[in-house]
Parts: structure tokens; sequence; C-alpha cells
């Protein structure tokens, strides 16, 4: 006891400075934890505050999983969330490292640096913004793609009432957003690299390909790999923007729009139905640290170097 | 680079200018849609009724700033939130982040481990949106504050990582030593000796956190109905539809029926945008290489 009192005072400085993060972590990271117990109960206000109205709540057991899973929602949502982070994981990856080669490829290296500040540009927009910018193009009244269509005699066409068209209007813009994050990441690696090994292959007569396929990539991997895994982590997690500000939320698209986190928020905010989005946020949870674990763990095996813990 | 020979460590001219013109097109698709909204906030009315958004309009016109300019109250009031959230959103996150990073990089300190993956575990395993919107609303009944919409994104346990590793990388122990030896506290250590040295791996977390602040509007989709705490891209989000939302009273809009023939809606709408974007467009060159440097400062690994 008396250790443990004087290890306390003898930290005392760190742990002040932990202190406010600490409190911060307790009420925005782990009381959320806590209340996902209300997944198993039906939500009730009760006057006397906040764990009051936790604790009292009725449990009713699996009945909001039930619920969940009963309807078709669930099996839409967890497949547009699973497909669509799959292709941005997959088109990411590529799109990012071959960008990144080129980009340290060209010799006009500063046209390469003005390409580079321009194909950032995308990540420091908001959704709300980049809504408003795919508006500019899709607009069934004035925007330009109706308008190009025009020229070819093709009816113009609504776009935020038809969702044929939509998975690869959010394929591509994911990508505009997101490539040039990554490109960048990999560029920085890319620099890094010796340039002795470039030497010595030059001096065996490889060609630039062969440099590219056989020390680039392979000195890229670990990058790659430790990526990869955290977003393969964060599969069950959608960039709630892309799918909630790009469509508009227009209803027409939801069967292709909707994903784990906008089905959550709607349940929320649109339906007030705590215990049902409660349930699909635990969901999205448990499977997402299990796919942590997992994924973590497959790398581990490969090479320790590359996990994450 | 000016020579002519052909050096086989670069590439074939033809193939030179192949991947340039491609790069080209990835460079001008990202950066065309705001040049492009720039030329909507500045076409005429009649011109989008009649032939749509052009590229180069018909008629130009400076109405839809008019437009806005009328309506300044909740413009203003916007832009405000927005710029309160984020300067003071940012000094109290910067300041979190490092005290805590800070600490869990020290060896002295016993209960590193702990704190350590006291922060980490955060990032495995989320609380979930519902639970966090009962947290804000109901047991520290944020809602309609301005806090709602600094407190929830003050923390995050990446950066309280990448920040662990930066202090251990950069902060050798034999110059904390000799100013313990000369009597410093650790919290003048921190101070007068960290915090400048630690300049790039702060200024690059303080970016990252503007950067957030400036952009959301998830926060106050979820916590704001008053008008008065409404930031700017939440009020982006509001006029979607239409305009409505600007004019808080029947005075303005009396006074616009007599200003303006027609009303600017859609220009208005991207002349909003253009204004939103304005200062990241501008200062974007300046701190684009601190943020690329940022990027690599700390990996998550030690």
């Amino acid at each position: 006891m008396k250790k443990i009192a004087r290890d306390i005072y003898t930290n005392r400085t760190w742990l002040l400075m932990v202190l406010p993060g600490t409190i911060w972590l307790l009420i925005f990271a782990y009381l959320p934890m806590f209340g996902q117990v209300l997944a198993f109960k039906k939500f009730r206000i009760d006057p006397d505050g906040f764990f009051a109205s936790v604790i009292n709540s009725e449990w009713v057991g699996f009945e909001n999983f039930k619920y969940l899973f009963s309807t078709n929602d669930a099996w839409i949502i967890t497949r547009n969330t699973l497909v669509y982070n799959t292709i941005f994981i997959v088109l990411g990856l590529v799109f990012a490292v071959a960008t990144a080669i080129l980009l340290s490829e060209m010799l006009n290296k500063r046209l390469s640096k003005f390409y580079q500040t321009s194909i950032l540009f995308p990540h420091f927009i908001s959704w709300v913004i980049g809504s408003y910018f795919v508006f500019t193009f899709l607009s069934a009244d004035y925007g330009l793609l109706n308008y190009v269509l025009g020229w070819f005699n093709i009816d113009p066409v609504s776009w935020y009432s038809e969702p044929t068209y939509w998975p690869f209007i959010i394929v591509f813009m994911s990508l505009w957003k997101g490539v040039g994050y990554g490109s960048i990441v990999y560029l920085a690696s890319i620099v890094g690299i010796d340039r002795t090994y470039y030497e010595a292959a030059m001096i065996d007569g490889a060609s630039k390909w062969n440099q590219i396929k056989n020390i680039t990539i392979p000195m890229l991997k670990p990058l790659m790999i430790i990526l990869t895994i955290m977003n393969i982590g964060k599969i069950f997690n959608s960039d709630f923007g892309l799918f909630y500000q790009v469509p508009r939320d227009s209803g027409a698209l939801y069967s292709v729009t909707n994903v784990i986190d906008t089905f959550v928020y709607r349940g929320l905010m649109n339906l007030g139905d705590i215990g049902m989005s409660t349930a699909a946020g635990l969901y999205q949870s448990v499977v997402g640290f299990i796919l942590v674990i997992i994924t973590n763990y497959i790398v581990r095996k490969i090479d320790e170097e590359s996990a994450l813990f | 680079m000016r020579k002519k020979y052909r050096d086989p460590q670069h590439l074939h001219p033809f193939v030179n200018k192949i991947i340039t013109v491609l790069l080209g097109i990835l460079a001008i698709a990202c950066i065309f849609p705001f040049i492009y909204v720039v030329i909507i906030s500045l076409t005429s009315e009649e011109t989008i009724v009649k032939n749509g958004f052009q590229l180069i309009p018909e008629a130009w016109s400076g109405e839809a700033y008019q437009y806005l300019w009328s309506m300044k109250g909740q413009l203003f009031r916007s832009y405000g939130v927005t710029i309160f959230v984020t300067v003071v959103g940012t000094a109290i996150s910067v300041l979190m982040i490092t005290f805590y990073a800070y600490a869990i990089s020290r060896p002295q300190f016993k209960y590193r481990r702990f704190f350590t993956m006291f922060a980490f575990f955060t990032m495995l395993f989320s609380g979930g949106l519902v639970p966090m919107y009962i947290v804000v609303t109901q047991f520290l009944e944020l809602k309609d504050t301005v806090w709602a919409l600094i407190l929830p994104l003050t923390m995050n346990a990446f950066y309280i990582i990448i920040m662990r590793t930066f202090f251990m990388k950069s902060v050798s122990e034999s110059i904390l030593e000799s100013a313990r030896i000369d009597g410093a506290s650790e919290w003048r250590i921190f101070f007068q000796i960290i915090f400048p040295l630690s300049l790039p791996g702060i200024a690059t977390i303080a970016l990252f956190s503007t950067l957030g602040y400036w952009n959301d509007w998830f926060q106050a989709l979820l916590y704001i109905n008053d008008p008065d705490l409404v930031p700017l891209q939440s009020l982006l989000m509001k006029i979607e539809s239409n305009l409505e939302f600007m004019r808080e009273n029947m005075d303005v809009a009396n006074m616009q029926q007599s200003l303006f023939s027609t009303i600017p809606q859609e220009s208005a709408k991207m002349a909003m945008v253009v204004i939103a974007t304005l200062p990241i467009a501008v200062s974007y060159p300046f701190f684009q290489k601190y943020f690329i440097s940022g990027l690599t400062i700390g990996g998550v690994k030690e």
C-alpha cells in the first residue's frame, strides 16, 4: 500500500500530464463503450441522469439484434460496406502506388512537385464541399454531364434518383479524394530508398521496369502491408460523408449508398430507434475489433516487423 | 538535368511524355472542380437557368456575392463559430495530446505501458455513434453549445501514438539529464526544452487538428440546432436545397426583393462554397509542405 502511494508520488508529474487526456478518453471513448450495453436494452430516459437511464432501462436480451437482422437492411448495409471498402482498398492501393512511382520517375521535378500539390488538394476539402463539386456535374437541370450527353443526343439523366450509376460515382469520388494522400505517403517512402540499390542494378544492366519491379515495389512492401492491414481493420467502418453528403441523402439511392454508418445515423436521428441503432453500432464495433485482431495475427505470422502490435 | 545524353537511370523521353500527360490529367481533375465552382459563382443566374453551368458563361455577374452580402449576418456568424471552434479546439487538442504523448514516451514514467494501452485500445474498439450521442447530449448535456463542436474531436489515439513515437525519436535522454541536474522541474523541461525542440511534430498535429475542426460538419449535424452556432460547413449543408436558412428575418427578404429581380439561387450557393473553401485554397500551398513532412514524422510503431 505504502509502495503504491510512493510510486504515485514519484510519478506525480507524469500522472498529471496524462490526467486531462485520461479524463477525455474515459468520457468520450470508454463511457460510450459501456453505453454499448444499450444494444441489449430498451432505452428509456430516467430523470436521474445518464447512468440511471442506462442502468434502469429494461433488459431485452437479443431483441434489438433480432429486429435488426430480420430486416433486409442488415444484409444490404453489410454488403455495401464490405464491397465498397474492398474496392477502395484494392484500387486505392494500386492507384496510390502507381501514382507515387510515376511521380518519382518524372524527369521534370518541378512539374512533379506541382502535380503533387494538385492531387493532394481534395484531401483537404470536406465532403460537404465535395458534394457541391459533384453537384456541378450531376445536377439534372444544370450539370455538366447532362450537357455533354446532350451533344450526343442522349436524354438527360436524373442522376440523384438513378441507383445504377452510383457505385461508380462513389468509387470514383473515393479515389478522387484519397489517391493524392496515399501517393504522397508512398512517395515519401520511395524518396527514402537508398540510391545505391538502383546504381548497382544499373551496372548490372537492369531496365527501368526491372528496377521498379525488383527494387521500388519490394521496398514499399512493408508500408503497403501495414497500411492495408489498417484498412482491413477498418473495413466495417465507412467514410460517412462520402455516403451521406455526396449522394445528398437521396432516398432513391439508399439501396446502393446505405452503409452501416449511415444506417446507424438515420436510425438514431430520423427514427429515434436507440436500441436498434446501438445494436447495429455494436455489430460494427465487434466485427471491426475481431478483424483487426485477425489481420494483425496473420501479419505477425508472415512478417513480425510489419505487425501493428 | 539539362544535359542531352541518354541516362539509363532516367526514363525514355517518350515514356516520360506519356507519364507527364497522364499525371497532368489527374492533377487537373483534382483542382478543376474548384475552378468550375468559382466560374459558376460568377455566372449570371439567367444564364444558368438558360444554359446550365457553363465552363465559359454567356454572361458573367457578381450578383451572387452581392446577394450573399445582403445576408451577411448569418454568414459572419457562421464564420465566427468556425474560427472560434478551430482556434480553441486546436489549442486544447495540441496541449492534451502532447502532454499525454510526452508522458508515455518517458522511460521514467512507471505506468507508461498502462496509459499507452489505455489510449491504444480506443483505436481498436469504438463506442459507436449512439452511445457517444447519448453521452454528449445526456451525460454532458452539451447539445446546442459550442463545446459539442469542440470536445468530441479533441483527442485522437492515433495522434497520441504518432506523437509518442516522435518524442521517443527526437528527444534524447541526455539533454533531459543535464537539465535535471541543473534542477529544472519536469514542467519547465517540457515547456522550455521539449516544446521548442518538438515544434515540427507539434506543428503537424496542430495542422491535422486545424483542418479537422475547419472541415467538420458531423458534430454540428448531430448536436447543433441553434442557428447562432451553425458552423460554416454546416451552413453549406443547410442551404443545399434552398437559401431560405440564411434569410433570418422578413426584413432581409423584403429588402432583397427590391434589390434583386431574380434571386441568384444557384450561383449564390456556389459563391458560398467559394467563400468557405477560399481560406484553405489560399493557405494550402504554404501548409502543404509541412503536411507532407509531417506524414513521415512518426510511424505508428516504435
